[in-house]
């Protein structure tokens, strides 16, 4: 179980990263952040968040146009 | 650790334009970056504020003011702007799709802690003071805006 659980479904870029950023702000080092999105581009752009961050991603998926990421705080 | 930089020069007063320089500022806040936005010629018409601010003006200010977008919810497209109905339409169409409008990415910007600077000399060339722009900007020339933009690694001009 992720300690914070963002919801981003339905936002359009730059939504879904602007409030990714707030979640893991919001997080202790170490903390888990579950996040959802809707945006087409979502797989690319937090692949690519995550590793401009020390941030960890620990899973990616898409199921049915939701993708779900779980990042762990660096 | 040091903070990494972006910056991004708002040459053009195009409102197609501008929703791009700011969903890249936001998407650069939102990477941790330190993000400046430095505005210039009719860029700056982005910050107007929309309302008519009575200054002192002569008769060249005043015409300018007059013809250029009083702030970002009234600029133009860069193409089919169709006498403003292109804007109306990209509008509609933007709600259509939950993407923020101009004023909203504005507002976000500046929450994200994006640093917004508008360039003393073209404000000058435009008429334009600062009354009549939005609160809270930095006023600054290319000096401070090439600080800025050697310490950092994504520098656009758009």
């Amino acid at each position: 179980m992720a300690d914070i659980i963002v919801d981003a479904k339905g936002l359009a870029c730059p939504m879904p990263i602007v409030k990714a950023k707030k979640g893991i702000d919001a997080l202790q080092s170490g903390q888990t952040m579950e996040l959802h999105t809707t945006d087409k581009g979502s797989m690319s752009d937090f692949k690519a968040w995550v590793n401009q961050s020390k941030h960890e991603l620990i899973a990616a998926r898409e199921e049915n146009g939701i993708f779900t990421f779980l990042v762990k705080k660096g | 650790m040091e903070k990494e930089k972006s910056t991004i020069v708002l040459f053009s007063g195009d409102l197609d334009k501008a929703i791009a320089a700011f969903i890249i500022a936001n998407g650069a806040a939102a990477y941790d970056h330190e993000v400046t936005i430095f505005f210039t010629f009719w860029g700056l018409n982005t910050l107007r504020k929309d309302e008519l601010v009575p200054v002192k003006k002569g008769l060249l200010e005043k015409m300018f003011g007059w013809m250029m977008p009083r702030g970002a919810d009234k600029l133009g497209l860069s193409k089919m702007n169709f006498a403003g109905m292109g804007p109306k339409m990209i509008k509609h169409v933007m709600k259509k799709h939950n993407a923020l409008t101009l004023p909203q990415l504005i507002e976000l910007a500046r929450e994200q802690g994006v640093k917004l600077v508008a360039c003393t000399m073209t404000m000058d060339l435009l008429g334009l003071q600062q009354e009549e722009l939005l609160d809270g900007l930095e006023y600054a020339g290319v000096a401070a805006y090439l600080g800025d933009a050697s310490d950092a690694k994504v520098n656009l001009f758009i």
